[in-house]
């Protein structure tokens, strides 16, 4: 791992000191983190023929809350669904280089996506409950993996940790349809929280939110941080500037020859440093609003 | 032409009304289009009504005693048995849906969820093939190759174990429906006190087991029992209840499978996803998510097809084993006469219509029960099919 020096962000966890930004834009002085969680080297996501991302090297600390920013179609979503290997449903998807979890790369072919994605599990753009009742819904994951008894306490203390449990405990056997787009989303990280992940994916999970639902997720977020590494995709940057530790900043590179555009990542980095000093000009014109 | 004051062009309303000829072109479409509806709708009702009147004076003269418990459909002698031709209609239509039933959604499960376009773009094709044989040829090959290579030749016993085996699946698939179903209402009454309590589960699973054991059990017992008294072998290569069953399951395939898959494909991607994330396997996703999510659709489908095959004739007709009379039989391995075959093989020949006083007004009689029993299905179908526009 010492090897790999790449874009390996060194951070004081739990400090806001970040005083000293120029040192952290020397990467001369990056050294390896010892709680890298997952680490994606060279990612290069293919549609048929078009290329979609290039060459994205990002490391994922434990315990953290990585926010991945950037305009539409610069490909931070196809990013974050290599990690579960969500690209697998796509039909002509194709995923080369490596994203290692604790050491094991995730698109070996001995790795089963099924076992992936009860480790890393994911929250989607659109609320997406699956039209059972709530109690089945937060249940689907342990059922489907296979356990069958203490499934009660394990949906209450999910949909507690969604801070949703107090809304729904008189109803649990209603319709999860039946609830508000905040409930649901609340629901869908209940739910994923239900298989007891390592990490949890969130595409843009407050797109579809009023202010109110958005900073209940917000909140879950930071009380849910401590048993989780959170991955989340936002548009919103005062969300990204609010919830996360570390910034991802990616843009799409536009191929002039034949208008194509393929998503890369410019820059990482503690997220103080991303939207009060950015090393890179693209960087700086995206969060200050000049561009995107 | 030019108003002063805003110094724009001024118009008269002349210049805003319709043309004479674009009015008249306008009222001589809409007058075609809404013969064309009269037409249809008048031709329907004027069916409904000859079906009636005939059918009313079958209802009016007849003896009702003797259409029960004769000895069997013999409307040129003045013997109507109702049972002898409701029967096995009941049978044909469920040899039927246990042929299509299965195969229809197993096919559509894995159109909809396992098969690349590819696949999908020569498979499909050759389901609507399937659907475009017209019957009469189904029917010659049911009575020609299915009733003596399948139905006379593997025996009985192996329609017994399938059968049974088929016959568990539903039982098992429908408790579970109505055991989901009961604790749900359960819950609802209990709402207020619902607890969380993993004791209770259990208890409500081992009764529901334990039901359906002895369900199993029971109809085994009665399907051994029903094949053992009643069940006589047919000399191969004559028509029987079961060849022209097998031969409207073939034929109501494609129409489980093709309304099915529609209402597979209706099931958003996201529900996939969603499910695919918790790290569910593929069956498993097709069982407990696309199935139950497209679950009213897929009843449609069912319906549908039932009403298509008790509807069916010209495979029942060639290849049930029958002319147009029949002896009292509840065996789908005799030949027999279902209610459309009845009126086919009645009204067809060169003679015409004779026999005893009704015989003519019978076959009216036969086609109004079966215009109500299709149209209840249809209706019920519908519902279905409303609901599944409701959900997403």
């Amino acid at each position: 791992m010492a090897d790999s020096t790449e874009l390996i962000i060194e951070r004081e966890r739990g400090s806001t000191i970040v005083s000293d930004i120029s040192s952290s834009h020397d990467e001369a002085a990056f050294e390896v983190a010892e709680d890298v969680l997952l680490r994606a080297e060279k990612v290069n996501v293919y549609y048929g023929d078009f290329r979609a991302v290039k060459d994205v090297s990002l490391d994922v600390r434990q315990h953290e809350i990585l926010a991945l920013i950037g305009p539409s179609g610069c490909g931070k979503s196809t990013v974050l669904r290599c990690y579960n290997r969500m690209n697998d449903l796509i039909k002509d998807a194709r995923v080369t280089g490596t994203i290692s979890y604790r050491g094991v790369n995730l698109y070996d072919e001995e790795v089963d996506p099924v076992e992936v994605r009860r480790r890393i599990g994911m929250v989607f753009q659109k609320p997406n409950p699956f039209p059972k009742s709530i109690f089945d819904n937060v249940a689907y994951g342990p059922r489907v993996a296979g356990q069958k008894k203490g499934l009660s306490e394990i949906v209450e203390i999910s949909l507690r940790k969604a801070a949703l449990w107090d809304e729904v405990k008189d109803r649990l056997n209603s319709s999860a349809l039946g609830l508000s787009g905040g409930q649901q989303q609340r629901l869908c990280i209940a739910r994923a929280v239900a298989i007891d992940p390592d990490v949890l994916l969130m595409d843009e999970p407050c797109s579809a939110l009023d202010p109110i639902a958005t900073a209940r997720i917000e909140e879950l977020m930071q009380t849910i941080k401590k048993d989780y590494t959170i991955l989340i995709v936002t548009h919103n940057m005062q969300q990204a500037a609010r919830i996360s530790d570390t910034t991802a900043f990616f843009t799409s590179d536009v191929e002039t020859r034949n208008d194509t555009r393929t998503g890369i990542l410019v820059e990482v980095g503690p997220t103080e440093n991303i939207f009060s000093n950015p090393s890179d000009e693209r960087t700086e014109n995206y969060v200050t609003g000049r561009f995107g | 032409m030019t108003d002063a004051s805003t110094g724009l062009q001024a118009i008269t309303a002349s210049h805003l009304q319709i043309s004479p000829l674009r009015r008249l072109r306008e009222m001589v479409v809409r007058h075609t289009l809404l013969v064309a509806v009269l037409v249809s709708v008048m031709v329907s009702a004027l069916i409904l009504w000859s079906l009636l009147s005939e059918a009313w004076d079958f209802i009016v003269h007849v003896v009702w005693s003797d259409t029960w418990g004769q000895l069997g459909w013999f409307p040129r002698r003045g013997i109507y048995d109702i049972p002898t031709i409701l029967i096995p209609t009941f049978i044909v239509t469920l040899i039927a849906m246990i042929v299509a039933g299965p195969l229809g959604l197993g096919a559509a499960i894995y159109l909809s969820e396992y098969a690349g376009s590819r696949v999908r773009s020569w498979i499909k094709p050759i389901l609507e093939i399937l659907a475009g044989i017209p019957s009469v040829v189904l029917g010659f090959f049911a009575l020609t190759w299915i009733a003596p290579n399948l139905v006379a030749r593997i025996g009985k016993n192996v329609f017994l174990i399938i059968g049974l085996a088929i016959l568990a699946a539903y039982v098992v698939v429908a408790a579970r429906i109505a055991t989901t179903q009961l604790k749900k209402l359960k819950s609802r009454a209990t709402d207020r006190e619902f607890t969380v309590d993993t004791g209770m589960e259990n208890t409500t699973w081992i009764t529901l087991t334990a039901s359906l054991v002895v369900l199993t059990a029971v109809l085994a017992m009665g399907v051994v029992w029903f094949i053992d008294v009643w069940v006589d072998f047919i000399p191969a290569s004559a028509g029987s209840l079961a060849a022209a069953g097998i031969g409207v399951g073939i034929l109501t395939i494609p129409l489980v499978a093709s309304v099915s898959e529609d209402a597979m494909a209706a099931v958003p991607n996201s529900l996939r996803e969603a499910s695919a994330g918790l790290g569910a396997e593929k069956m498993t996703t097709a069982t407990n998510v696309i199935v139950p999510a497209a679950l009213s659709g897929i009843v449609a489908a069912f319906i549908v097809a039932t009403s298509r095959a008790i509807g069916e004739t010209m495979v029942v007709f060639l290849a049930g084993g029958a002319a147009d009379a029949s002896e009292f039989t509840i065996s789908p391995f005799d030949g027999g006469l279902t209610m459309t075959a009845a009126m086919a093989s009645l009204a067809s020949g060169t003679d015409n219509v004779v026999g005893e006083g009704l015989t003519f007004q019978s076959l009216y009689f036969v086609g109004l029960v079966l215009f109500l029993i299709t149209l209840g299905l249809n209706l019920v179908a519908a519902r279905f099919v409303a609901r599944l526009r409701e959900a997403y």
